[in-house]
């Protein structure tokens, strides 16, 4: 059987790699160091670990002036206390001067499950996204989530939002993967649509895909892990190739994913046609996480439902 | 730069006062009146107390000033023009268009200036970090942060009070620029604000309460925070918005505010006046 992670543990884990590797580095967390798997490093690195308690803005400033002093702090909460509620303070003090502080965004999405419309990040992306500086990235599996986790204090200089879950997903990508900012990958090659995912969508996407391919129909999957910058190079190859679009991403459609693919399409002029799944600007509800994504569809056989139908297949 | 006499420290106080005032200028709105009460605070800050090299601002072990109340920057702009860090002549610059002397401090733009602040509550927990940095990397540098008393109704400033102590960052030197005034009226007309030693106490940290006009009490009160190694001081410096200005001092409506060419002319003139007297006293 596959194994499946989440991949808030496996940026546990890189974490204690990215410690050993860097002085530098410091992690911050509000009281959540056990859900944010920062516990390792806590552990590890006593001395550089600070749990600020229930105080996401007072983390986020307290991490500004790390960085302004030499160090790469990591601050880490659930992904919706750390951006919306510490938006000024992201905006302001580490967007602004580009200052490089990683936001690990915890048990993002619908996924994160029973606790329901005021724990459910579907808007992060989009926040982060409006900030001039932030790269916003969103990991598929445990091999992204480390490369990009290690990529974030070695290869970036700036503020970076790392987008994480608490819903076990399989690696998609092989163990010899190398993260690069704003670059996509293709996963799976296909000729009449393009399924363009990122997080645990991707693992759905590669589902649908197996699942349209069954009913005659060619698609193709391409993690796009990057959000900003976004790869507007593979945009364009995907737009000149393939007749169809359809993103993919357990955020809000309006300012994710859905809507950076969009924009690249809009402005190149293309005339083919996209579709945005995710969910349809709604507020999420306490559920089990597989209820929730069957709920706003999805799922591998919803995805597939939906794009078939556009084939009337 | 260390001055120790306190009536030179006091002169240099009044210069500053004219370059803020100068940089300014008449009928543009500037935030002369938290400008002004800083004034005092800040020289002592940058002439007295602070280890700090003008030619190298990003000395690794420098001591860090963090201006919370982030509008009153031209009070910092002076004080770092006037030891050379910005060349005098583009204080005129501030707030226009291609000028790096933004309206609320740029730390990428301006050297001398360590964080960005503006929106207000926010620099404490900033200082904060910039303390914690030096106890890990095991600097021996110390932290300064003026925070206006208005900015205190910020839940964050809380926030960070309580992490100071709990961090029991000793490096740290809050300083609370008291002018009793925030942009409509009193701060204690939209929540209690006192007794407001007694609660900096109550969050864990060593306070003392100066007048903050009085060169010779803040240098005073500098040197305690310094030898202070029980718990984070506080200064809560009790001053006049506007001070120096008398025809501003204690009016809310030259929180953010344009004067006249006359009432430049005439604020100038007052401080001109000020810096002789002093002159003649030496």
């Amino acid at each position: 059987m596959t194994e499946l992670t989440q991949t808030r543990y496996a940026y546990g884990k890189a974490l204690l790699e990215v410690g050993e590797i860097y002085p530098e580095v410091a992690v911050l967390d509000a009281d959540l160091y056990n859900s944010t798997r920062t516990v390792l490093f806590r552990d590890a690195f006593p001395d550089r670990f600070i749990d600020i308690g229930i105080a996401e803005a007072d983390m986020v400033s307290t991490a500004a002036g790390m960085a302004a002093s030499g160090l790469i702090p990591y601050a880490n909460s659930f992904a919706i206390f750390l951006t919306a509620h510490c938006y000024d303070q992201i905006r302001i003090q580490i967007a602004y001067p580009s200052l490089h502080v990683i936001l690990a965004g915890s048990s993002a999405g619908l996924t994160q499950g029973p606790d329901g419309a005021s724990h459910q990040s579907l808007e992060d992306v989009t926040l982060m996204r409006a900030l001039p500086h932030m790269r916003v990235l969103v990991p598929a599996d445990s091999i992204e989530t480390r490369a990009m986790t290690i990529a974030a204090a070695r290869d970036i200089d700036g503020p970076v939002y790392i987008r994480l879950g608490r819903y076990p997903v399989p690696d998609v990508l092989d163990g010899d993967y190398s993260f690069e900012l704003g670059r996509g990958t293709i996963l799976r090659q296909g000729e009449e649509v393009a399924l363009v995912a990122c997080g645990h969508m991707v693992n759905v996407a590669l589902g649908a895909a197996e699942l349209l391919a069954s009913r005659q129909i060619s698609a193709a999957v391409i993690n796009m892990s990057t959000i900003k910058p976004i790869d507007k190079e593979l945009i364009e190859w995907t737009m000149g190739n393939i007749p169809l679009i359809v993103t993919i991403e357990e955020h809000s459609i309006i300012g994710g994913l859905g809507s950076a693919v969009a924009e690249v399409m809009a402005e190149d002029g293309f005339g083919g046609r996209l579709i945005r799944l995710g969910t349809c600007d709604v507020f999420g509800e306490s559920a089990m996480a597989d209820e929730l994504l069957e709920k706003h569809g999805l799922t591998p056989s919803a995805v597939a439902k939906r794009v078939g139908k556009e084939f009337g297949r | 730069m260390v001055v120790r006499d306190v009536n030179a420290l006091r002169k240099l106080a009044i210069e500053l006062r004219l370059h803020v005032v100068r940089m300014m200028g008449a009928n543009k709105k500037h935030h002369f009146g938290g400008s002004m009460s800083a004034a005092d605070i800040v020289t002592a800050l940058y002439f007295y107390k602070m280890r700090y090299d003008p030619e190298d601002p990003e000395w690794p072990d420098r001591d860090r000033f963090i201006m919370s109340k982030g509008h009153c920057v031209p009070a910092q702009y002076a004080a770092l023009a006037m030891l050379g860090v910005l060349p005098l002549e583009e204080l005129p610059e501030l707030k226009t268009m291609g000028s790096r002397l933004q309206g609320h401090p740029a730390a990428h733009l301006v050297p001398g200036i360590e964080g960005c602040t503006g929106s207000l509550g926010q620099g404490l927990s900033f200082a904060n970090g910039m303390a914690l940095a030096a106890r890990i990397q095991h600097r021996d540098y110390d932290v300064y942060c003026l925070i206006g008393d208005g900015e205190l109704q910020e839940g964050q400033i809380w926030e960070a009070a309580m992490t100071s102590s709990k961090q029991r960052l000793e490096n740290l030197t809050a300083v609370i620029d008291r002018n009793g005034l925030k942009a409509m009226d009193e701060p204690s007309s939209a929540k209690t604000m006192d007794p407001l030693a007694d609660r900096w106490r109550a969050f864990g940290w060593s306070v003392r309460e100066i007048d903050g006009h009085e060169m010779a009490e803040i240098c005073e009160a500098l040197d305690w925070a310094e030898g202070n190694e029980e718990a984070p001081s506080m200064i809560i410096a009790h001053t006049i918005k506007g001070k120096g200005i008398p025809f501003i001092e204690g009016r809310a409506e030259f929180h953010n505010a344009a004067l006249t060419e006359e009432q430049i002319e005439e604020a100038l003139a007052g401080l001109e006046e000020q810096l002789g007297i002093w002159e003649e006293g030496k």
